[in-house]
């Protein structure tokens, strides 16, 4: 296999085939915590990809220095800094976001698909392929965070673009009376498990194993 | 007095960890398949937590805070819980080998469990005194463990109905947590801090 077919490999790996949330239940609980409003899913997936993706760098450029007893333990130091840094980027250049994501943005830490690609990928392979996966990854991640809070915001809300009124686009016109259990937790739940029944139909006509 | 019984009955039932906080979801799904590991979980969690909430807390009062640390928070929390956990897996091990065989396969899972590192950061957040952030610590884990109970004991009948095939696997299990999510909400605003 030439290099680039394994790169474009491990770039779309991550996106379908082994989806974090759709395939794997990895990562739920922002998943499910932030996709209220659509704005707030897809913030909270960017700002995990970019920890994702640092941390994957920084852990395969690092792999022949940590030993392996003891890789669980710098594997988190390094995610917890970037987790540092993102925490601070949001609270200075997006306020309104940081507030929103709350307790979610320091939880990025134990978010267990960033420590499961540097326990599975990061830790073995070379830099540049650990960098495309963390792409990859990411941007399967960010994916699911902005369907699931895409199907919340419209069905609970009405709106897209939320929460805030001046950004806010009303789908419905004045008369729309929101499915408000959607922007409730229950919703939450119950809507993710239906988006996987569909995934789960798709990707079997597809043959997607 | 009266504030630590609202604090207990609030983090049990009305904002309950799982199911209105979406925290310790991982385990939530991952171990709820059978009654007894779900017991065995529940039983490490609330160990963990209440421990991890009092050490977190005495390290963020007395070092962090004074020495104007505070951006130092979730890296020295987590590898605060990581070596917790460690401690109490390697403690367990020699002092009662029985009880390590039915949790020692639940303890690494719980490093990477966000209800533990939740619990720490919140028990910050509000502001809780000592006291009421080791009784947040308890009433956060039992609320988890009882989640996690109730839902293995859907689950073990889930595995005799006849579901839907799309639906089979996981997007049942979301579904019905969903419900019984539905269900909680019912406790919502009867008690506020």
């Amino acid at each position: 296999m030439s290099d680039k077919s394994v790169y474009v490999q491990d770039l779309t790996r991550g996106i379908v085939r082994e989806n974090p949330v759709f395939k794997l239940l990895l990562g739920l609980c922002p998943v499910l915590g932030v996709t209220a409003f659509f704005i707030n899913g897809v913030g909270m997936g960017i700002a995990a990809t970019a920890v994702l993706v640092a941390s994957n760098v920084v852990i395969s450029s690092l792999k022949k220095f940590i030993p392996p007893q003891v890789r669980i333990p710098c594997f988190i130091v390094v995610i917890a800094t970037f987790v540092t840094v993102i925490d601070m980027v949001l609270e200075a250049f997006q306020p309104a976001l940081h507030e929103a994501l709350g307790i979610f943005v320091p939880l990025i830490v134990v978010n267990c698909v960033i420590l499961g690609r540097a326990e599975a990928f990061a830790g073995k392979q070379p830099v540049i392929r650990s960098l495309i996966d963390g792409i990859g990854v990411g941007i399967g991640f960010t994916l699911a965070l902005g369907i699931l809070a895409f199907v919340r915001e419209v069905a609970g809300h009405g709106t897209l673009m939320g929460p805030d009124p001046e950004s806010a686009v009303y789908l419905f016109g004045p008369g729309f009376e929101p499915m408000g259990l959607f922007a409730q937790p229950p919703g939450a739940f119950i809507a993710l498990g239906l988006l996987l029944g569909i995934f789960n139909v798709i990707f079997k006509k597809l043959n997607i194993k | 007095m009266e504030r630590l019984l609202a604090i207990i009955f609030i983090y049990i039932l009305v904002d309950n960890f799982v199911l209105q906080r979406f925290l310790g979801i991982c385990p939530f799904i991952g171990v709820s398949r059978k009654m007894e590991t779900a017991i065995g979980m529940s039983m490490a969690v609330i160990f963990v937590m209440t421990m991890a909430t009092l050490v977190t807390w005495i390290l963020n009062t007395f070092v962090l805070v004074p020495y104007e640390l505070e951006y130092l928070q979730i890296v020295t929390f987590i590898l605060v819980i990581a070596s917790l956990v460690q401690l109490v897996e390697t403690a367990l091990r020699k002092i009662s080998p029985t009880l390590y065989q039915g949790l020692g396969i639940f303890l690494p899972l719980i490093t990477t469990n966000c209800a533990i590192m939740g619990v720490a950061l919140l028990a910050v957040r509000e502001e809780f005194t000592f006291v009421e952030a080791v009784v947040f610590g308890i009433a956060a884990s039992i609320g988890f463990s009882l989640a996690l109970v109730i839902m293995a004991g859907i689950r073990e009948r889930l595995e005799m109905a006849k579901i839907p095939e799309a639906l089979q696997g996981s997007a049942i299990t979301l579904i019905t947590a969903g419900i019984l999510s539905l269900a909680f909400l019912g406790f919502s605003g009867m008690l506020t801090l």
